[in-house]
């Protein structure tokens, strides 16, 4: 005789959702979801409170009102009348101008002497040593302040240029003048230039007002034309290769191609170069590149550099020794194994880690304050916060910006993760 | 993106929520001692001694407003601000009074929500060269490299009096005085700007200060004075009053050194009487005892007195009265009446 039975079925106790790991997990997250409402309602209503008790509102009126302050180094055009939304766009642009010239240099930097601390030679591999761990263990904010220190006291002030036996002279042929106040190069000019174009927005952005040089669009479009030229000469190099073993040479052909074409246009448009002159209390002419932006370039690099040179360092290192020895049985020189072998493998290692570099060296660019460059801390969240009292806002977009900013050199970063990385097939 | 927006409210609620008390007296009573915004090191007016005790005309206004309610002019904690720093403190109630060279303007009394209690030095901006430039007007300096403060109202009128005289200007800025200092002694500016009386204290302090000229233009109007937060009307009333009644004691002859004698016992002076508090209840009226201005005045000496020892000609930094002599002697000094 058998007796079956049902199990027992029971409709939902309320205990259930403590003790059955079916809903226990359920409760967990509407509980913590609560808790996240409820602090960040608390922190609003806070905010909002105390603003009130203040006397203050939140408004980001102030962003269209007159600004009435200078800033030395703009990218685009600006004065005193402008707006202070233009100043905030004024210290954006400089903090992307430092931004991307650091993250540039501090690659360079980083893989030169990541290479050379793997070097045989043990001079060339201690000094890369020395670099490292001289610029990664003392903060950044000190060597920025000391180099632009050394900047301001060890080079010489514009009037010591002047009379008849300078106690200082502008370098490479009277062309490049190096004082305590920046260095001034020539710059590039154009007898018969085409002019600007003035682009106006609309609306609300009437503030992103910017001109356009055509000369450089000029430029710029018949390079283009020319490297597409150039892909196919060697497209067709490549063919003719395929075909019968033979490569033609093609490096004077392409040399032709990009040099002749630019060549012509700036003969056309009458190149020249402007050179700085002493008129005045200062150097005029020529382009004017403030120790401020120099100083905190350099410091920003050569720190970041360190880094970037261990993390290069390691992802040679994490590539199978067994890849150089078979390089070196094939024939390839040191250098060739190195960036035909070694490097594209050691990327796949080295690029993530190289994203938050960028990101800091990004970052840390707001240390700018302390020397006095006008990055976007220091005009939207510096002069503009303190001439119009809108901390909140103020700061906030400031934070917004560089989080923007981080976004974008992540995603841009991942993607070139993506196309590098070893594909398995 | 929502949690840093919200991380960075919280750090202003956080700082706003400190502020929002109201009763800045009885804090301060209960502190035991004055949270005094300063300036980060202007010879004369805010420095520390050799000994790191602070000194100076700025400085001393906030000993006597210690003095006056708690009785002690020591009982100060002093802190030094830079001018981007310094509004953000006093609103977030970090200090209790900005005694820190401010300039009074429509837009800091009302946007910024400060209350500014008086007037305690009648300045204007101005301009120091070294004299090897040979500049002597303010109009010749067109193309000059300019170091400049910022976050100052000495900041936009910079850029007014450049372009009203439609000469150009590259300003380089800084954030301290002392900052300032280096860079335009390594010549890295041609030109500092500031307010006249911080241009003379800076002068004073330099190695060999008649190497420097400042120029004859003063290009506006800077009166500095100390301020408090908007809304507390009552400890806007005693501060006011601290500096009133070290104004009033020079005009009435009231000193440091007779000021226990005058105070001991009523005089024939009904005002003299008044302030020391020998004869009516002054002192109830703001919440504080009868002889809350003879202290404030004990301290380091009636208005007269705190400029000639911190400022006046016989000091390094060696500024004439000027505008800032009392009223009685052809100068804006002037404290409404004790009654």
């Amino acid at each position: 005789m058998t007796i079956s039975t049902d199990p027992p079925t029971q409709g939902f106790r309320l205990s259930q959702l403590i003790y059955d790991t079916r809903y226990r997990s359920y409760t967990i997250q509407v509980i913590a979801a609560i808790l996240i409402v409820l602090g960040l309602s608390w922190l609003a209503s806070n905010t909002v409170e105390n603003l009130t008790a203040l006397g203050k509102s939140f408004s980001l009126d102030f962003l269209g009102k007159r600004s009435g302050y200078d800033i030395n180094q703009r990218l685009i055009e600006y004065d005193s009348n402008s707006t202070h939304g233009r100043a905030a766009l004024v210290g954006i642009l400089n903090t992307l101008l430092v931004a991307v010239l650091g993250c540039v240099t501090a690659l360079i930097l980083g893989v030169f002497f990541g290479v050379l601390r793997l070097s045989n030679n043990w001079i060339v591999s201690r000094l890369a040593s020395v670099y490292v761990e001289g610029f990664r263990n003392v903060p950044l904010l000190l060597w920025i302040i000391a180099i632009f220190a050394v900047m301001t006291e060890a080079t010489p002030s514009p009037r010591d240029f002047r009379g008849d036996d300078p106690a200082a002279s502008m370098l490479l042929g009277d062309t490049v003048a190096v004082t305590n106040r920046g260095t001034y190069v020539p710059e590039p000019l154009f007898a018969n230039g085409l002019g600007d174009v003035a682009v106006n927005p609309p609306g609300v952005f009437s503030d992103l007002y910017f001109e356009i040089s055509l000369d450089l669009v000029v430029i710029v479009l018949t390079l283009i034309a020319s490297f597409l030229v150039v892909k196919l000469v060697n497209g067709r190099a490549a063919r003719i290769q395929n075909a019968t073993g033979d490569r033609p040479n093609t490096f004077w052909t392409n040399l032709a191609i990009i040099v002749v074409p630019t060549g012509l246009l700036l003969w056309v448009l009458g190149f020249y170069l402007g050179y700085p002159e002493l008129k005045g209390f200062n150097f005029q002419g020529g382009t004017h590149i403030r120790n401020s932006l120099l100083a905190l370039w350099l410091s920003l690099s050569l720190y970041t550099g360190a880094f970037i040179a261990e993390i290069v360092r390691g992802g040679i290192q994490s590539v199978s020794k067994g890849q150089s020895e078979a390089a070196f049985a094939l024939g390839l020189r040191a250098n060739r194994t190195m960036s035909l072998i070694i490097l594209p493998q050691a990327m796949r290692v080295i690029i993530p880690p190289l994203i938050s570099q960028f990101l800091n060296l990004a970052k840390n660019s707001s240390l700018a304050i302390a020397i006095g460059y006008m990055d976007v801390r220091s005009t939207l969240g510096g002069i503009t916060v303190n001439q119009t009292g809108r901390e909140l806002e103020g700061i906030l977009l400031v934070g917004i910006f560089y989080l923007l900013l981080s976004l974008i050199i992540s995603t841009g970063m991942n993607w070139f993760n993506n196309r590098v990385k070893l594909k398995e097939r | 993106m929502k949690k840093s927006v919200f991380l960075g409210a919280l750090t202003v609620a956080g700082l706003a929520a400190a502020g929002a008390s109201a009763a800045t007296l009885d804090d301060v009573k209960a502190r035991g001692s004055l949270n005094c915004g300063v300036s980060s090191g202007l010879t004369g007016f805010s420095q520390p001694d050799a000994n790191g005790v602070w000194q100076g005309f700025d400085v001393a206004v906030c000993r006597a407003l210690a003095a006056a309610v708690l009785g002690d002019p020591t009982a100060v904690e002093f802190v030094p601000l830079t001018t981007q720093v310094r509004f953000t403190a006093l609103a977030s109630g970090e200090i209790d009074i900005l005694a820190r060279n401010t300039t009074w303007t429509f837009s800091r009394d009302t946007d910024l929500k400060l209350d500014f209690i008086g007037v305690n030095y009648y300045d204007g901006q101005g301009f120091m060269v070294p004299k090897e430039l040979g500049v002597t007007s303010a109009k010749d300096l067109d193309g000059a490299t300019v170091c400049i403060q910022t976050g100052t109202t000495t900041e936009l009128n910079l850029a007014d009096f450049f372009r009203t005289n439609n000469i150009s200007y590259e300003p380089i800025p800084i954030e301290t005085n002392a900052e300032a200092q280096q860079q335009y002694l390594a010549g890295a500016c041609d030109v500092f700007t500031t307010d006249a009386s911080g241009l003379a204290s800076t002068r004073a302090s330099f190695e060999n200060p008649s190497d420097h000229v400042i120029l004859p233009e003063i290009i506006s109007k800077e009166p500095l004075g100390p301020a408090v937060r908007h809304g507390d009307n009552d400890w806007a009333d005693i501060a006011r009053w601290t500096l009133n009644a070290l104004i009033a004691a020079e005009e009435l002859g009231v000193t440091s050194a007779n000021v226990a004698e005058l105070g001991a016992a009523p005089t024939s002076n009904p005002e003299v009487n008044r302030l020391l508090g020998t004869e009516g209840e002054l002192g109830a009226m703001i919440g504080l005892d009868a002889d809350w201005a003879a202290r404030a005045i004990a301290a380091g000496g009636n208005y007269g007195e705190l400029f000639e020892k911190n400022i006046g000609v016989n000091t390094p930094i060696g500024l004439a009265r000027g505008l800032n002599a009392q009223w009685t002697e052809g100068g804006l000094i002037y404290a409404p009446p004790f009654r």
